[in-house]
Formats: C-alpha cells, sequence, structure tokens
C-alpha cells in the first residue's frame, strides 16, 4: 500500500514555523489567511499497512508534541 | 570515576565532553553501534547532530545499538548526562520527560546564559552552592523544552527542574525557563546549556565543571556505600 502520513504540531503548542508563513504571506497581497501551521509529510509504500500506526507512535511523530493521520494514496 | 561519552555519527562536542570529563576523571570514548559501556560509572550523551537528526533532533539516534545498553544502565541507577542533542536524544528515548521543540526565533542561537540551580538535591547539580547562578553557553536550534502543563507542575512540585535560565535570559522560549530536568530517579539528566564548554577560564567561565564534579562526588559515594 502506498501511504500518506501527515505529521503536525499538536493544538496548543506554539508553532513559529506557522506563524511566520502567516505573517509572510499578506506581505505578497494574500490577506485574509489565518491559523497557518506547518506540518510534515511522509510518503511510504508499506507491505502491512496494520503496522503504519505503531511507526507513527514510535518514529514518525513525536505524540507528545505532534498528531499524526494516515492517508492511503493511490499507488 | 570513568565516563563514558557515547559518539554517534554526526556528533560534534564529543572530543569537549571527553576532554572535561578528563578534567575530573577518567573518560572513554563509546561508540553508537556497539553495545558495550566499558564499565564506565556515568554516560554522557553529548552534543551534535545525531544521525544528521533527520525527522526530529535525537529521534533516530534513540534507536542506535548502544541506547539500549544506556536503558539498562539508567534503569539500574547509573548517571546519564545529556547535553543538547544528548538532551533530546533521552527525550525521544523515553528516558527523561517533555520535548525540545525549534527556538520561538528559529534562528540558531549562541551565547553565553546564566542559569539558576533550583536544586542542589541531585547527583548532577550537588557540587553547586544553594541558589548558585552558572554562567555557561548555549548553542542550539531546538530548545525550546515543551511538556503538558499538568506535567511541568509534577516537575516542579518533585524538584526534578534543576535549572532554569535566569530571568530575563530564557533564549528558546522554553515553558516556565526550564534549562535542565532530570528523570523521577534523578539519575538521567539533560541540559540544554553546554557544561562541557564552560570547563577552561580561557572562555571565560569553569561553572560547567560544577555539573562533573557533582556527578563524580555521586561516583564516590557509591564506590564507598
Amino acid at each position: 500500500m502506498r501511504a500518506r502520513v501527515l505529521v503536525r504540531p499538536k493544538a496548543g503548542i506554539l508553532d513559529p514555523q506557522g506563524q511566520a508563513v502567516e505573517r509572510a504571506l499578506p506581505a505578497l497581497g494574500f490577506t485574509g489567511v489565518r491559523n497557518v501551521h506547518v506540518g510534515r509529510l511522509i510518503e511510504l509504500d508499506v507491505e502491512d499497512p496494520q503496522r503504519l500506526p505503531e511507526m507513527c507512535e514510535r518514529l514518525l511523530s513525536n505524540p507528545l508534541i505532534e498528531d499524526y493521520q494516515i492517508i492511503e494514496a493511490p499507488e | 570515576v570513568k565516563f563514558g561519552v557515547v559518539r554517534f555519527p554526526g556528533s560534534c562536542d564529543d572530543v569537549d565532553a571527553l576532554q572535561a570529563a578528563l578534567r575530573i576523571g577518567d573518560a572513554v570514548m563509546l561508540w553508537h553501534a556497539e553495545r558495550d559501556l566499558k564499565g564506565v560509572d556515568a554516560v554522557i550523551i553529548p552534543g551534535g547532530f545525531s544521525y544528521g537528526d533527520y525527522l526530529r533532533a535525537g529521534a533516530i539516534a534513540r534507536f542506535a545499538p548502544v541506547m539500549g545498553e544506556v536503558a539498562e544502565f539508567a534503569r539500574e541507577g547509573g548517571l546519564v548526562l545529556g547535553i543538547c542533542n544528548g538532551f533530546q536524544v533521552l527525550c525521544e528515548a523515553h528516558l527523561l520527560p517533555g520535548a525540545l521543540l525549534p527556538n520561538v526565533s528559529l534562528k540558531f542561537l549562541f551565547r553565553q546564559v546564566s542559569l539558576d540551580v533550583m536544586s542542589v538535591d541531585s547527583p548532577f547539580t550537588r557540587a553547586c552552592e544553594p541558589g548558585a547562578r552558572l554562567s555557561i553557553p548555549v548553542k542550539h536550534m531546538s530548545g525550546r523544552f515543551y511538556a503538558p502543563e499538568e506535567q511541568l507542575d509534577a516537575l516542579e512540585a518533585s524538584g526534578q527542574v534543576l535549572l532554569r535560565y535566569a530571568r530575563g535570559e530564557n533564549p528558546n522560549g522554553s515553558l516556565r525557563d526550564i534549562a535542565g530536568v532530570c528523570n523521577e530517579g534523578r539519575n538521567v539528566f539533560g541540559l540544554m546549556p553546554h557544561p562541557e564548554h564552560a570547563v577552561d577560564g580561557l572562555s571565560g567561565s569553569v561553572d560547567g565543571l560544577r555539573i562533573f564534579e557533582s556527578m563524580r562526588a555521586h561516583a564516590d559515594d557509591r564506590v564507598l556505600a
């Protein structure tokens, strides 16, 4: 299976990357943008998708500071 | 006392840590791929960019073969000191509470900071005067200590916050100005500042020696006990 794992900072944790992007957009004329957060996209082919949550918990994300979401991607 | 300094691919403060430890006692280098702590009394996980810090700082290093031995050593009460990247590795390995996030400024920091010693009741701070202030440099990209509020309360209540940035000197946005924390057993300690870079008068401060002296005193007590 081709999978995408989205990793994002947990809600409520200060996200200076998101803030920096949010501040940069109006400078380019893109107004009306809020709640910008920057995370990480990990793409992978896995033989056993059942093991994906464990991979996310143990390595791909740090559950203390990040949430993850597993998305099945088209091959 | 015999210190062991773990060298990962990408470690860069391993030699300074070894040299600092040699001022206090004996010291050997430990290789990340070997499951052998060479009979040391204390382990130092040094600063740097272990395994390139890919994914997250410390995330991959925590699975290095030597880390299994370090965890076992810590479980048995052995002293483990994590400096900067070493702190990040120990948090990722769940040997210490919390996590280190990118600095609020998103900039790499390199400066001398003042640190308040919050507790001298630990194997890492016992050589400090109560209430002492230490001058030690920081140099990092991801040093913002984070833990959930209730965990921060618990860490403070149990005296696990050993070092704080002095008022107004928090360089990275660490919650509650935390610069260094220990585990519940008080035998594993991580800090973002670099005591190994403050051991010679030539560099402006020798306050970093207090940490290594504390560890020596603890090791000496254990031998006598």
